[in-house]
């Protein structure tokens, strides 16, 4: 059936797919378009009630109703949970490169660190929820509490996730079931995990750092 | 067959079985097919109970002071008529003419993600009958389809009701989304070779667009949930008036996302319309690319409407001046979009088999729906409209008018492809005008009721108010929208036995699902084939006569007969091989039966015993009236179902390959690249059962929400469980 299929064409079939690129990676993009809608949702909610919360506590130093209230919030400790989790992106990008050369050792050590990284920034998002419910700040307490746990709640779910994938590849690796022609599986995960490295440099800027 | 002497025991983790037969052919399906089968019998049952709902609807109002229902079990009614028809009906009966018609309109042996595909499916399943669930106990979602604040909160809503409708939006939300992801990679990563954007069907592209309007819309919807859930579970703020929360921020999430959702209802039928009307009308479709920019369009342009739902709220009026010139804007690509198909129809050769009459129905009723729909673009005229009878009719005009007649078109259209019969035209015919004269009696006068100041939603009316004899007659007619759609049950039920013998392409077809064989080999294209222009399968049958073209033209004709030959010699040569399944109960070869023989070993026999009384115990406790114990039932039925199916398939012989050594089984599904020796190189994807646990482990996880936490645990384990099975699963070359 050879003549069915020109030459011009027959170099067509040597291509995996109609753009070349892996069917994961398009999908992975979608995916993150479709998460910054999800984010985008929770960080415009909050945006709309900032500052409208009938009682305390709030972010920054208020006055509500004629009662005074200093600010919840702990920048410089929030800064470096911050800092933490950008530079898991750096290992995470060592990992990939690791596995891109071959470097199997290095693969293990850098998705280790980048897990360890991450939960880093969790294990601070955990204190500073504890320390933020001891200073009165609840899910009911006010719009605050609730706009503010359920959106950064929710990116530590992600940074959660991620850090299970994390762990999953370290462990697939440790299995020797990751060989070096599997590196769009790290590539993706990486992307996934990038992404909520950026979801937090917003969350950060509008949140933490816009003073009302 | 190679796959079998590659495939033979080797290092293998967990086998994986390639065959199934009986029932578990179709649970541990992952062909497009199969799967679109699925979600339109699934997707018909359930218009069967929207439909049910709808007719009590009717009854109660057909008279003034009516008693046949409660007004607590009206407002369920209602509530579940429109979230079933959206949720359950139209979106998922677009996805199975995506399923089926989509890759073969792109000439691919299946979509990118075979197994999400299959989980979209399970969790679309699962989720309904969650929803559905709620009947039981009369704590059926009571607050309308689109749950305003605070009527969804936990004071004004204090039963379970709310929760059945908010944790069955998100799971199948959720089915939706997966499907979506899957389609837009199908569609840019799975186009036969010369299929560019601008040479893909319109219904290609009106699922590609569909899609990118899912991706986007239901998120927004994700969330509003989350907080509606969190609202009435963790006593979050987010509409709690008391601390200054705001009702209408829930309108603004809604709408956000309810419009566009909308147009995910009606593009897909719009999509089944430009391809119908251009075969019956024996032209191509008047003006494609502006079809096809209208399409995109109107996605763009959806998200910038969804304040006209709000008028009424006070928004002030420049947003309402704002709102009103953008909804007056997306009718332009619409009205675009209609003139189109008028013009296809101008002076063509025009046939009127079932089909193109109801894509004509689509045409007429979408147009009557449209212009009701900008007279409420306009503020002032919306005011004294918007919550009337009048909307309800608007509604019905474009989403029965038009998604309904439009996937019944398709329905009609497609059905000999998929089932290798056609549906009697007789019956159809009987179908279609009972159908349409049922519904202009139905929605019709609801204008004037409407415009006559009757409110929605209401559960009985006084006489005397001059509502009484148009609401008879709306009655009358969705009595005779019922006696249709028996009829279209009938046709399918003679059709299937009696319909007259297809053959690949009846309606002289342009696209490439008319040129392989009905229904189709479970590979799709024996040979890909190689596209060379718009309605392709049309330049094959009728070559250009002129100029330079001519060369190229005879040969696409050589071409076609190569395909066609080809497709029957590896038919012939394949057909009852285990990797290439019949789709419809064909190949059930001895072959298959020993290899599947070989698999179940007979010291697995009480362990599935085991699991399956574990399964039917479970139920029992579920279903017994009195026991009172739902979550524990539910939780063991899932236990011994998941024993059972992986003792079932999954343990015992082996005969799988491991995935490190056949690298080749990574490669995308339907490319071109294992064709070099077709005869058994068609790579076809394996079945697999762990996206069915993972689709009811999830909807498990959200029914804990109402039966009890711990069965929210049990999901997560099933999840976890299907998901990392799923991702260690062999993946046979």
């Amino acid at each position: 059936m050879e003549h069915a299929v020109t030459p011009a064409h027959a170099a067509h079939a040597e291509h995996e797919t109609s753009t070349g690129l892996d069917h994961r990676k398009i999908a992975m993009w979608a995916f993150l378009g479709s998460d910054c809608l999800f984010f985008g949702s929770f960080i415009s909610t909050y945006m709309i009630y900032r500052g409208r919360s009938i009682v305390g506590p709030c972010p920054h130093e208020c006055v509500i109703n004629g009662v005074h209230y200093e600010g919840i919030f702990s920048i410089p400790y929030t800064s470096v949970s911050a800092f933490v989790l950008l530079m898991s992106s750096v290992t995470m990008v060592l990992a990939l490169a690791a596995i891109q050369r071959g470097n199997h050792r290095g693969l293990r050590v850098w998705l280790l660190a980048t897990a360890l990284l991450g939960s880093v920034f969790v294990g601070g998002q955990y204190f500073e929820f504890t320390s933020f419910w001891r200073h009165g700040l609840h899910l009911d307490t006010n719009l605050f509490g609730t706009t503010f746990f359920v959106l950064t709640g929710f990116h530590g779910a992600h940074v959660t996730i991620g850090i299970i994938m994390l762990l999953s590849l370290l462990a697939t690796s440790l299995m020797g079931r990751l060989p070096t022609s599997d590196s769009l599986t790290v590539e993706l995960t990486g992307l996934y995990w990038h992404f909520v490295d950026i979801v937090w440099i917003v969350i950060f800027t509008l949140v933490y750092l816009l003073p009302i | 067959m190679a796959t079998i002497v590659h495939g033979m025991p080797t290092a293998a983790v967990a086998a994986r079985p390639r065959q199934f037969t009986g029932i578990w052919s179709w649970i541990a399906t992952v062909d497009h097919k199969r799967i679109g089968i699925l979600y339109g019998v699934t997707a018909f049952a359930f218009f069967l109970i929207g439909g049910i709902e709808a007719l009590l609807i009717r009854l109660q109002l057909a008279v003034p002071n009516n008693t046949l229902v409660a007004p607590d079990t009206f407002n369920q009614l209602f509530t579940m008529h429109g979230t079933t028809m959206i949720f359950l009906v139209v979106m998922p009966l677009s996805v199975a003419f995506f399923n089926i018609v989509v890759p073969l309109q792109i000439g691919a042996r299946d979509v990118a993600f075979p197994r999400l595909n299959a989980l979209s499916y399970w969790i679309f399943l699962t989720g309904g009958i969650f929803l559905n669930l709620s009947w039981i106990g009369g704590v059926a979602p009571d607050s309308g389809w689109f749950g305003y604040a605070n009527l969804t909160t936990r004071p004004y809503g204090p039963g379970p009701n709310t929760d059945f409708w908010s944790l069955g939006l998100l799971v199948l939300g959720t089915a939706s989304m997966a499907g979506a992801f899957n389609f837009i990679v199908t569609i840019i990563n799975l186009r036969a070779p010369g299929m560019s954007l601008m040479r893909m069907p319109v219904f290609t592209w009106m699922t590609f667009v569909t899609s990118f309007l899912i991706i986007f819309a239901f998120p927004i919807i994700t969330v509003a949930l989350l907080e509606i859930t969190f609202d009435r579970n963790f006593g979050t703020n987010f509409f709690n008036t008391v601390a200054a929360g705001d009702t209408i921020l829930w309108q603004h999430l809604f709408w956000l996302f309810g419009h566009p959702e909308v147009y995910i209802l009606i593009l897909p039928a719009m999509g089944i319309v430009s391809e119908i009307l251009p075969v019956f009308s024996r032209k191509p479709l008047f003006g494609y690319a502006v079809v096809v920019y209208s399409g995109v369009a109107i996605a763009f342009v959806s998200y910038g409407v969804w304040a006209h739902h709000m008028f009424a709220t006070g928004l002030g009026p420049v947003a309402n001046a704002v709102f009103l010139t953008t909804t007056m804007a997306v009718g332009v690509p619409t009205g675009v979009k209609i003139f189109n198909w008028i013009a296809t129809m101008w002076r063509g050769s025009l046939v009127f088999p079932t089909p193109m009459l109801m894509a004509i129905g689509f045409v007429s009723m979408f147009i009557i729906g449209g212009l009701s729909g900008i007279s409420h673009a306009v503020v002032p005229s919306d005011w004294q409209q918007t919550d009337t009878y009048y909307i309800v009719a608007h509604f019905h005009y474009v989403l029965f008018g038009g998604a309904i007649f439009g996937l019944f078109g398709g329905t009609y259209y497609w059905w000999p492809k998929v089932t290798g019969r056609l549906l009697d035209e007789r019956i159809g015919k009987w179908h279609f005008w009972l159908m349409l004269i049922g519904f202009n009696l139905t929605f019709g006068p609801m204008h004037f009721i409407g415009m006559d100041g009757m409110p929605r939603r209401i559960f009985t009316y006084p006489a005397g108010m001059g509502w009484d004899f148009w609401n008879m007659v709306a009655t009358a007619g969705a009595i005779l929208i019922a006696i249709s759609i028996v009829v279209f049950i009938y046709n399918v039920a003679y059709s299937l036995r009696y319909g007259r013998v297809a053959g690949p392409d009846p309606w002289d077809g342009r696209t490439l699902e008319w040129m392989i064989p009905s229904p189709p080999p479970p590979y799709n294209f024996a040979e890909i084939p190689t596209v060379h222009g718009r309605d392709e399968l049309w330049l094959r049958k009728h070559p250009h006569p002129h100029g330079a073209e001519r060369e190229e033209a005879a040969e696409l004709r050589s071409d076609r007969v190569d395909v066609t030959l080809a497709g029957h010699e590896v038919a012939r040569t394949t057909h009852a091989g285990p990797e290439l399944p019949g789709m419809l109960g064909e190949g059930a070869g001895t072959q298959i039966e020993a290899a599947v023989e070989r698999r179940t070993g007979g010291s697995t026999v009480i362990l599935r015993l085991l699991g399956g009384a574990v399964g039917i115990v479970g139920l029992v406790l579920a279903a017994w009236p009195g026991l009172n114990m739902p979550a524990l039932g539910l939780a063991l039925f899932a236990l011994g179902f998941l024993i059972f199916a992986v003792f079932s398939v999954y343990v015992g012989g082996a005969a799988g390959g491991d995935p490190l050594q056949t690298p080749a089984g990574r490669r995308p599904v339907g490319s071109p690249d294992a064709a070099d020796d077709h005869a058994h190189g068609i790579h076809l994807p394996d079945p697999s059962i762990y996206p069915m646990i993972t689709g009811l482990g999830l909807t498990l996880f959200a029914a804990g929400f109402i039966w009890g936490l711990w069965l929210s645990g049990v999901g997560v384990v099933m999840m976890l469980f299907g998901v990392y099975a799923w991702c260690f699963e062999p993946i046979n070359g």
